[in-house]
This record gives C-alpha cells, structure tokens and sequence, in this order.
C-alpha cells in the first residue's frame, strides 16, 4: 500500500497541471452549494435580526420593500416621502415611541440618516470618539465611515449635491464632526447620522444667511413687505452652521409639513402595536404601516426560491463537472496502458495497480473535499463580514 | 563492466532466496525453460504457434532469432506467465507456470523472472532511482528496505547512470534509459532474464554495453538469459541459438 500511495504521490506530482485542474473542480463542486448556502443563511440572519429589532415601520404608501430597506438598511431608492405632522399623529396615540427617518442625502458615497437621540437609544448605539449631537449641523459616523475617510470628531464631512446639474439646487452643507460611534455590526457603521433639522438644512427648508436688517444689506433687498423679505442672489447663504451664524438659521413655511421617509414606531407591549396598526390600516389612510420583519421574510422567501434554483442549477453543474472529471481521469486510465501494462509484466499484483489508481482518485478527492472544507470554514467565519461590506 | 550477481559471498537483500542456490548451483538440473506439446493462439486474430517441445538449460545464454511475428515475443510471454496457453505446458524453474492462478504468475514473475524491453519501459513520472525500485512498489511480494536501494545504486553505478538517480526518463539517452531498464530487471535477482530485443532501439555503441551487462550478470549469478534479437553480430556471444522457423508459427 505503501508503494501504492508513493506511486500515486509521484504521478499526481508529475502532473501538476491535471492534478490541480482536477483538485480545483472538486473543490468548487463541493464549495459553490456548500458556501453559497452557508452565505445566504448568514446574510438572512443579519438581514431577520435587524428586522427583528424594528417592531414598526410608517411611512407613505408604496413600496413595504422600498420603505424597509431604505428605513432599516439605508439602501434603495428613496421612497415616496410623508409629512413631519404624521409622527405627532403616531405620538398622540401613545401606542407607540415614534422615531423619525430621514434618509434621503448622502455625504461622500455614504447615506446621511436624519433622526433624533431616540434612534441611538433604540439601537443601542455607543459613541466611541467625541460626543452624540449637540447642535445643528453636527454628524456622528458610523465606525466603518469614519475608518474608510479616516476622519473624526472635530474635522467635517460635506454633503453630496443630489445631481451635479441642479443649478438651483441648494449648496453642500459642510457638517462638523461631533463623534464616532462604536462598531455595531450593523447598517449603522455605514451611515452619518444628523439631526433631522440637519437633513432640512441640506435640503434647503431650513437655512442661515447674512442679516438683511442692517444697513449693510440694503443694496441686497428687491422687495420687502410686513410678512416676507426678497433679496438678490448676492445674500451670503451660509454652507456651515457654528455658533456664530446658528441663530440665523430659520424655517420657512409649516414645519409638520416637512418631509421624513419613514418613523420608526416602537410600541411598548403587542396590544399597542396591534392597536396602533389597526389605525393605519384603513383603506384611506395615506400611511402604511409595516412590521420589517414580514417584509423581509417575503423578500427572503423570494431570494430562498432563487437560492434553490441557484443551487440546483450548480449541483447540475457540478455533476457535469464531476462526469467531466471522471472522463478524464477514464482517458487518463487509456493513455496509460501501456504503463499499467508493464507493471502487469514486470509482475505487478492486481490490488497494487488497482490501489495507485484509487490512491490518485482519493488524493484528488480529498484534497477537493479538504480545500472545500477550508473554504466553507472561511466563508462561514469571514461571509459576515463580507456581507456587511456589502450591505 | 562488471554486473555483480548473486553469490555466496554477497549480501543478501531478498531474504527468500538469500540462503539458497549459488551460481554454481543454478547450473545443475533440469532445464530452467521446459515446453512441451505448447498450443497457442490468440483470442481474436488467426495467429497459432504450436512447440512440440523445447528446453533451455540452466545458466545458458539463448538467443531467439526468427521473422518477425513468428512468435519469439509470444513465447516469452508464455514462459513468464503473461499469457497462458490453450494447450501444453510450460514450466518455468521448476514450476508449472501455466497452471498457476494470476496472482501466483504475478509473484512467480517479479521473484524469479527479469523482463528487458526494446521500447526501455521507463514510467514517465518517476525519476531514474524509482524507476529501477519499481518491482518494490508494485507488488508486496518484495520488501524495500535500505538493502535494495543501496543495491538499486550499485547497480546504477555499474552501468554508469549513477549520477543520474534523480532524473526523469525524457532526460536521459536511449542508451542510458535502457540500461536503467536492465537495473529495473536485475534488481530482483532473477533466476531467468527475459530480454525482448534490448538493443533493437541503440546505438551500436550502447547495443554492446548494453549486452554486456546482461551477460554479465547471466554469468556471474548463474541465470539464464533468453533474448531475442535480430542482431547477427551478437549471435557469437550466446551459448544457443534457437531459430523459430523450427516451429509452428503463422496465420492459419
């Protein structure tokens, strides 16, 4: 057996090229199934568990899908928008903790969440580096956003104008660092969180500029009346906030009629959350209210259908792959022949030619199964990771 | 040249044969090749070869001569054990070689019988020193020990590709490929060296060094070295000659 295995040993070795040919398909008929599901149930783990985490959801009618991700994973398009008003309806109830969502800008690639202390208390967010929010116009970073801009408390991130052509757009609202948060795991270190009077700033609802008052801006004034002031283009608006210029910052129009993509309703007991979706779910409120976790089970019932069709479309392959190999290793049998024919002369015992053969078969197989195993515990160790990399 | 065969005074590296016969011995006795009333034919094809009876003595140097497929290679196979005939018998060393099972044949051969062959036979994907300990690996009959590899480097050295050990075959001549093929073959010590036109692919210069090994060791150790060549100019060198012409050989 011994000599089997050494004979087995040198032919694979001589064969460097086949072997590894051989060992790599091996290893990814085994892994592709194997890692892929590993991957999908650790990517529907995190994606349950942040659901899980968020009883409800408000927002304007539309999409639940659109409302949850772009809510809860600060991903998608920005879903239709509902009026600032609505959380105080929420509130009135007393059903519920309401915690406003505004996730609409984005500084640098990443999303800018608008909200109020509450969200950190609800997702138990701890801040790592400076300080939580304390004024208008303050940012604290998720850990990955300050690690990725190498940025932190005291320095500043400046918001991304949503289309470089909008000319009449509001201008990027340089945002001071306040603090960074600790690592969670979580869609939280990819974001920047701001007040949601931040986000208003950003969005041009709210804004600062010089006096109009003083004598200095009479040159400025096109027309002014008892209720409104109209200035030229030449009024300084201000693209930072500090404690100088803050108290000119000011609301124009209604604030419950500002915009917000969603509450987050945290209902103390089951009663109140039945009772508060039984208010929103009348076929003329213009709300919908969903509980995260019903959608993404829907959504993951979608991506398991596609996960098994997937997999079953690999496994296919992976038997063509493994019919393939085992033509090879037939063909590999004909051309050697001659070999296994001198052997047979020289005085080789039946078993002895039958054992290098098998040897070279088990070499491969294992070293296929091996490097799989190696892959799956790396995928299974690391796949987190990797997703939330993704997310 | 000098190819050392077993003695009584060498070391011993198979111990089943290492407290028995002696040059000496070997030529005494009956004939090391008996065939009587052979019948053989092919199971598809129409060749037939028919011996009514031959016998090589022990210790004698035989060539074959003949046409080509008039069944010189046929016969060795049958003496080997390789291939079995329809009818007769054919006795190898004393033992009734066509009526033992394949795997008694298979050990029968690697114990007593050297096989020598025109194309070398050398696998590809050993190096020169596997190549010769191949009788080792392939049947548990043979114990490799520190014994038979120091002899595998003997005899390397003795016919000059000692320094060649750790070679792959594509890297060595015809002739040097073939003379590792005759360390392969003498490494076991046969009683019997079966050698199937070992020049027919040399150069003259590595034919006669070549032959000279196999002589060698045929005379050293007492074994029978039964060849078949078309090499006229080797014919003085062998204590017989058998022409097949003598026998029943063609396509019926």
């Amino acid at each position: 057996m011994k000599g089997a295995l050494y004979l087995a040993w040198r032919y694979l070795g001589y064969h460097r090229a086949k072997t590894l040919i051989l060992t790599a398909s091996i290893t990814l008929i085994i892994f592709l199934p194997v890692g892929l599901r590993v991957l999908v149930r650790q990517s529907q783990e995190q994606l349950t568990a942040r659901a899980e985490a968020t009883p409800l959801l408000v927002g304007a009618r539309g999409s639940p899908l659109e409302l949850v991700l772009n809510s809860l994973y600060f991903e998608s398009d920005v879903p239709a928008t509902m009026s600032f008003g609505e959380m105080g309806r929420i509130e009135a109830t007393g059903y519920a903790l309401p915690i406003p969502v505004y996730v609409r800008f984005t500084a640098r690639g990443y999303p800018i969440v608008g909200t109020t202390l509450d969200y950190f208390e609800f997702r138990r967010l701890r801040i790592a580096e400076g300080a939580n929010l304390l004024m208008l116009g303050d940012a604290v970073l998720g850990a990955r956003v300050a690690d990725e801009l190498g940025v932190g408390p005291g320095e500043s991130v400046i918001s991304s104008p949503e289309s470089v052509f909008d000319i009449a757009g509001t201008y990027p609202l340089n945002m001071r660092i306040a603090g960074v948060l600790e690592y969670s795991g979580s869609p939280d270190d990819n974001a920047i969180f701001v007040d949601l009077k931040t986000t208003w700033v950003i969005e041009g609802i709210v804004h600062g500029h010089q006096e109009l008052s003083g004598s200095g801006a009479a040159g400025l004034i096109l027309r002014s009346d008892t209720a409104n002031v109209v200035a030229n283009a030449a009024v300084v608006q201000y693209q930072e906030i500090t404690t100088d210029n803050l108290g000119t910052f000011h609301f124009h129009g209604d604030q419950g009629e500002y915009p917000i993509t969603a509450v987050i309703a945290v209902p103390p007991d089951q009663r109140s959350e039945s009772l508060l979706r039984g208010r929103f779910e009348s076929p003329d409120e213009p709300m919908q209210i969903v509980r995260p976790i019903d959608v993404m089970d829907e959504l993951l019932e979608t991506v398991l259908t596609v996960e098994a069709f997937v997999i079953a479309v690999v496994v296919v392959v992976g038997l063509s792959t493994l019919a393939t190999a085992v033509l090879v290793f037939m063909l590999s049998l004909r051309l050697r022949r001659r070999e296994i024919d001198t052997m047979r002369k020289i005085g080789a015992a039946r078993r002895n030619i039958g054992a290098v053969m098998a040897s070279e078969v088990m070499a491969v197989l294992v070293a296929g199964v091996t490097l799989a195993a190696i892959l799956t515990g790396l995928t299974s160790r690391f796949g987190s990771d990797i997703i939330r990399s993704l997310l | 040249m000098m190819v050392s065969g077993r003695s009584s005074t060498s070391r011993c590296w198979r111990n089943d044969v290492c407290d028995r016969d002696v040059a000496s011995d070997r030529r005494d006795g009956p004939p090391v090749i008996e065939v009587q009333d052979l019948d053989f034919s092919y199971a598809e094809g129409d060749f037939v070869l028919r011996i009514p009876r031959l016998a090589i003595e022990r210790g004698s140097t035989v060539a074959m001569v003949g046409p080509s497929g008039c069944g010189k290679t046929t016969l060795l196979n049958l003496v080997a054990g390789i291939t079995l005939p329809r009818g007769g018998v054919v006795t190898t060393n004393d033992v009734e070689i066509s009526a033992m099972t394949d795997q008694a044949r298979r050990d029968f051969r690697i114990r007593n019988i050297g096989l020598v062959f025109q194309e070398f036979e050398l696998l590809e994907y050993l190096n020169v020193l596997d190549n010769i300990l191949l009788p080792y690996r392939i049947n548990s009959a043979l114990k490799l020990t520190m014994l038979v590899r120091d002899r595998a480097r003997e005899l390397a050295q003795e016919v000059g590709v000692a320094d060649k050990l750790d070679r792959p075959p594509d890297k060595l001549s015809q002739g040097e490929k073939q003379r590792v093929a005759v360390c392969r073959a003498l490494l076991t010590e046969p009683v019997l060296l079966l050698a199937d036109e070992p020049t027919g692919n040399l150069d003259p210069g590595n034919k006669g060094r070549v032959m000279d090994i196999l002589f060698d060791y045929a005379k050293r150790s007492g074994a029978t070295l039964v060849t078949i060549t078309h090499d006229l100019d080797l014919m003085d060198r062998f204590s017989r000659v058998v022409d097949f012409r003598q026998f029943h050989a063609q396509d019926e």
